[in-house]
């Protein structure tokens, strides 16, 4: 494998400013990786003359000092779910095939101005309802690490293609875990930021209370850079928050002397696996030598976290989604009677089954008879457990957890129970109902050999705690480190 | 809470989906697993407890009315499954 392949992004994107590696060079290392990775289906759609004309640009305002952003030239890959100009967005989902945006995300239009190169679109769980990328209409992304595993989800593809050196980042959606789960069954670095940090503009909604965009990449540096590039208000989305440009990437000191870790008890009793619990304890340590205090306490909401958090994402998603209806873009179904047959015929067979029982768990939630028992009860819900937050962070400046209760399943062991699928979001989907940043790293391997990853969850807009705790862990192991490629290649 | 293929039904017409008949009976079957289990949350009283729709108190985003330029009309229509050159074409519903 060539040498650039495992660089960093930081490190590919200092040495393309040294002149050492064009974005070129990189971009068709880039390409022939994807190539012969291809068994990983990790991506739905392949820009490649695109990014070769556009790394090309890149390399000559670099050269000529007009782009001196650390990721200037530095090649990634897109989730499909966020909307880039003239360029193939489906969500995994039949009924969008053919959709090509006409506009790019705020995110998209923030990167491409600092110097970005998109190799292409990254496989994900049908408009990002799983946690396995089984439900993609494209098949499924395999696990680099074991092709015979999911790779996690949502975003799967894009942990699956920076796990296996295919690309030097990745940018991903996270609604209720989509980024850091799959970051832990692959072994790479997600970060999940505060809501509103990040433009939700021409991400494609699934529950736009809790959708918010973020990296996954080698490490927690490269996800600072990758968040200092893209954070910031945008007028195009109300919910996006007045935040200055924080520097995260020049805060990252490693220093967490006096930094309160906090262990709740909760998340780490029934269910969870023993190897993942050892591995997740053991960063406490790491942390604790480099200076930390561990706190413990409870956190007594844990069992109501899963069903608020599929009330509310269910109920907004079945909102969101109809949309797609057959006439305005995408896919429609043919042999309609009238119009209201073309709808249902076109989303019948337009979606697929997970899509369709979120649709319909929704709609059964908002109904009338219905509304105040399920939907306003997990509002309520949701503010006692925004408030178990508040409390923990009263004690504590940052909360280590798990991310997944086990390490990736086997591909086919997941979907026959939707409702134990929905189980395994148990470390995650708080995160999102509070709003808050969380992180998923490398912490250590099971016994079969595939990654864990520890969480480490900051109170709102503590993404430079977050990251900067994750960085001080990194500058002690090599987890992060760690390659499915060469584990192939020995 | 028992749910019924009737119920399924009438979800079903107000999600515009017409599921065949095995499909149907599966997800009533899935559909009262996992209702039955969001009972989990009748344990806790939340009496009192204001719903929470946004976590953090952004309100009223205001800005400048501007008048801006509007997406080019046949860019649109691109993406269309069925357009002529200034609309969207569905079946006829007006007789």
């Amino acid at each position: 494998m060539k040498e650039i392949l495992n660089l960093t992004a930081l490190q590919l994107g200092a040495a393309i400013r040294k002149g050492e590696v064009s974005p070129v060079e990189a971009t068709r290392a880039a390409l022939e990786q994807i190539e012969e990775r291809k068994a990983d289906n990790a991506f739905t759609a392949l820009t490649a003359e695109t990014a070769l004309q556009r790394a090309e640009a890149v390399g000559k305002k670099i050269a000529a000092g007009e782009l001196t952003a650390p990721l200037a030239g530095v090649p990634l890959g897109i989730k499909d779910n966020i909307c880039t100009k003239g360029v193939s967005t489906t969500c995994a989902s039949k009924i969008l095939t053919g959709f090509e945006p006409p506009y790019d995300a705020t995110l998209v239009e923030k990167l491409d101005a600092l110097g970005a190169v998109s190799l292409g679109k990254l496989n994900m769980d049908e408009f990002a309802m799983g946690s396995t990328t089984e439900t993609s209409f494209y098949g499924p992304t395999h696990n680099p690490w074991d092709a015979g595993r999911v790779p996690g989800g949502s975003s799967g593809g894009a942990a699956a293609a920076v796990a296996a050196r295919s690309c030097w980042y990745a940018i991903g959606s996270d609604t209720g875990g989509s980024i850091r789960q799959p970051a832990a069954y692959c072994g790479v670095t997600g970060i999940k930021p505060t809501y509103g940090t990040v433009s939700r503009y021409g991400l494609i909604a699934y529950a736009s209370s809790l959708d918010q965009m973020g990296p996954l990449a080698r490490d927690a540096a490269d996800c600072a850079a990758v968040l200092d590039a893209v954070m910031g208000k945008d007028p195009r989305d109300g919910t996006s928050l007045d935040v200055p440009a924080v520097g995260l990437l020049s805060g990252l000191t490693g220093d967490v002397r006096g930094m309160k870790i906090g262990i709740p008890a909760d998340c780490f009793g029934d269910g969870l696996d023993p190897e993942v619990k050892k591995s997740v304890l053991a960063v406490a340590d790491v942390l604790k030598a480099r200076g930390a205090e561990l706190v413990e306490f409870t956190f007594p909401v844990m069992e109501y976290v899963v069903p608020t958090y599929y009330i509310i994402a269910a109920a907004e998603a079945s909102s969101n989604l109809s949309r797609f209806d057959g006439v305005k873009y995408g896919w429609r179904a043919e042999g309609y009677e009238d119009l209201t047959d073309l709808y249902s015929k076109t989303r019948t067979e337009g979606f697929g089954a997970e899509v369709k029982r979120r649709i319909l768990l929704g709609t059964f939630v908002l109904s009338s008879g219905y509304y105040d028992a399920y939907y306003k009860k997990a509002l309520q819900v949701k503010g006692l457990i925004k408030q178990a937050f508040d409390d923990a962070f009263g004690k504590c400046d940052l909360m280590l957890t798990p991310v997944a209760p086990t390490t990736a399943p086997k591909i086919g062991e997941s979907l026959s129970d939707p409702l134990q699928m929905y189980l395994s979001d148990i470390y995650t989907v708080s995160v999102n109902l509070a709003g808050l940043p969380g992180l998923s790293m490398p912490c250590g391997f099971d016994s079969k050999g595939m990654p864990i990853g520890a969480q480490l969850i900051g109170p709102a807009l503590g993404e430079a705690k977050v990251l900067n705790a994750a960085h001080a862990f990194q500058l002690d192991t090599d987890y992060h480190k760690q390659s499915p490629v060469e584990k192939e290649a020995r | 809470m028992k749910i019924t293929t009737e119920m399924v039904d009438y979800i079903s017409v107000l999600s515009r989906l017409k599921l065949p008949q095995e499909e149907k009976e599966q997800m009533t079957g899935e559909l009262e697993r996992i209702i039955g289990y969001m009972d989990t949350l009748n344990a806790l009283d939340t009496g009192g407890v204001e719903p929470m729709s946004h976590v953090f108190p952004v309100k009223n985003v205001l800005r400048e009315d501007q008048v801006v330029p509007s997406f080019d009309r046949a860019e649109l229509l691109k993406n269309a499954p069925k357009a002529d050159e200034e609309a969207f074409l569905v079946p006829k519903t007006v007789e």
